[in-house]
């Protein structure tokens, strides 16, 4: 688990063996189902949304759960790049004692249920929570505020960057850091000038992952920050809720985060391939 | 390291173990039989009915050796959706007739068999700690307060809102009574219970309830306010089998149930009123 990257790890550029015949028609069966799982959704958020997606967009609802969107997602993935990187390089770095488990525990909110998130954040951020009693002493509350769906946003997205940014700073190899330290340079530069260049494409894919997982963030910001129009009611919120009130809309956004994911995960595709 | 390591044989045991831990943990859990088969019958409830028809479940399956009653509880809105949307429901039981029309839209419910079963009132509840010193409806309006409602395609969002517009037009709340509610609302929840919850964990400080939530689990954390009967909307609650039940004798052998002498005592019991009959 803890090897370290080497050259020789890396994927053989040798065309793999040709599958002919029987074999080859039930893995692509069973491939070609998957896909129609995955994209006939999709499909059909398009193909219902289409003639109705400009008015839609455009009722006051959507527009500020855009705009809500854009505003929250940002400012979380700011705080996740502050708080994350700095975390990512004391896990691959192995720099502090217990960096394993800091490792395993940034690991959680992936495979909790975000409605697990969303109690915990409540019930430990909540005004009468477990901090939460001491902020509200200092007059911050931060339930069903905009600044709790960042909170959420953060929780949960935070784990994707971190993950990217620990594989992408184990990959440079250490001795260019030792040879920068014999040369003189200190802690900082050589995060600043080595490590921060080469891991640049990790970062950034781990930050777009993150923006995307953060966009769509539902369970934790619906428990925390509850459902306002313009204050917590992000467009996840708004598609649930606008399900049962205007359809239209609902798909409207359902199609605007699909068209946003899809472009993500080209850009993602796109870095990583135009890594050294 | 990726997130799918490779795993070493002996880890395989420690694997098993926590799959294992998670199937032993969750077996004693009552799973309901699926709908379809004859002696299985699926309920779509509104949230609020949650404490009572799990009651009247059982009693009913006491009654009737072999059948399982199986329960959905969520805001009738979602609920009424689903069952257009063709989710295995045989017995619809919403919180206002709206939802009934909803979830008629694609003709698997005959609005017309719906009966009223129950009746509920509003109440306005708050933490017992009263933090914002609450002791009157008129408190309601206080600048800064949080108020957390339903939804208002919630039935209980859009009583709330009822009440709210008909308490502005009496003087001694004043014409801007709801406004200055409304703008103290932090958040519209998606089901009644979910309002319940909020202020019993006291991060509301108000919220509108049915009379008979303050029946339904543990509210010893809140305490109400009630809302005199000239502004009070009362919601009616009813009942109706699907159509396309695979059981309709059973469907409607459960909702004969409920408008039953018994069902009612029981529907009384967790602080609704009885239904006066048909509407």
């Amino acid at each position: 688990m803890n090897a370290r990257y080497t050259p020789q790890s890396r994927i053989s550029n040798r065309a793999p063996t040709r599958l002919r015949g029987g074999p080859k028609l039930l893995l692509t069966s069973a491939a070609f189902v998957l896909l129609l799982l995955v994209t006939l959704p999709l499909a059909a958020i398009a193909l219902r949304s289409a003639p109705t997606f400009w008015p839609a967009v455009g009722t006051y609802e959507a527009g500020q759960a855009i705009r809500l969107t854009a505003l929250t997602s940002v400012l979380a993935l700011a705080v996740i790049v502050l708080l994350g990187t700095p975390a990512a390089w004391l896990i691959a770095r192995r720099q502090i004692r217990g960096w394993k488990i800091l490792d395993a525990v940034l690991d959680l909110p992936v495979v909790l249920p975000p409605s697990v998130a969303g109690i915990g954040l409540l019930i430990a951020f909540g005004r009468n929570g477990l901090i939460g009693a001491f902020l509200n002493e200092l007059g911050i509350q931060l339930a069903f505020s905009t600044a709790a769906v960042v909170v959420a946003q953060v929780f949960v997205s935070a784990p994707l960057y971190v993950r990217a940014a620990v594989i992408g700073m184990r990959r440079i190899d250490e001795d260019m850091e030792s040879v920068a330290m014999v040369e003189g340079a200190n802690a900082w530069q050589i995060f600043r000038f080595v490590t921060l260049p080469l891991s640049a494409p990790a970062l950034i894919t781990g930050g777009v992952l993150a923006w995307a997982r953060a966009l769509g963030e539902f369970g934790a910001t619906i428990l925390f920050a509850g459902n306002l129009v313009g204050r917590t009611q992000t467009m996840a919120l708004a598609i649930y809720v606008e399900f049962q009130n205007n359809i239209d809309a609902a798909l409207a956004l359902a199609l605007l985060l699909t068209l946003t994911s899809l472009f993500v995960l080209i850009a993602v595709r796109w870095v990583a391939r135009s890594e050294p | 390291m990726s997130i799918v390591p490779h795993i070493a044989p002996a880890k395989h045991v420690a694997l098993a173990a926590a799959v294992a831990w998670f199937v032993t943990a969750c077996a004693p859990v009552q799973t309901a039989a699926p709908s379809g088969s004859n002696s299985a019958l699926t309920v779509f409830a509104a949230a609020s009915l949650r404490s009572a028809f799990t009651e009247l479940g059982a009693n009913f399956q006491k009654a009737n050796p072999g059948i399982t009653v199986g329960f959905s509880f969520a805001g009738s809105q979602q609920l009424a959706e689903q069952i257009a949307n063709g989710a295995p429901a045989d017995v619809f039981a919403s919180a206002n007739q709206a939802q009934i029309g909803t979830a008629a839209k694609t003709g698997r419910i005959d609005p017309s068999a719906a009966r009223i079963f129950a009746r509920n009132r509003l109440v306005v509840i708050y933490p017992q700690t009263n933090q914002s010193r609450l002791n009157r409806l008129q408190d309601l309006r206080t600048p800064g307060i949080k108020i957390v409602l339903a939804n208002k395609n919630v039935p209980v969002g859009a009583y709330s809102l009822a009440f709210l517009t008909t308490a502005s037009a009496k003087s001694e709340y004043g014409s801007d009574f709801g406004a200055a509610v409304l703008s103290n609302v932090v958040s519209y929840e998606e089901d009644v219970r979910a309002v319940f919850n909020k202020v019993a964990l006291g991060e509301a400080d108000a919220g509108i309830v049915y009379a008979s939530d303050m029946f339904a689990g543990d509210s010893s954390a809140v305490a109400k306010i009630d809302i005199p009967d000239e502004l009070n909307t009362i919601a009616n609650y009813p009942i109706v089998a699907l159509n396309t039940s695979a059981n309709p004798a059973l469907a409607q052998a459960f909702v004969n149930y409920v408008l039953s002498q018994e069902a009612q005592a029981v529907l009384t019991k967790h602080g609704f009123s009885p239904a006066l009959g048909p509407p």
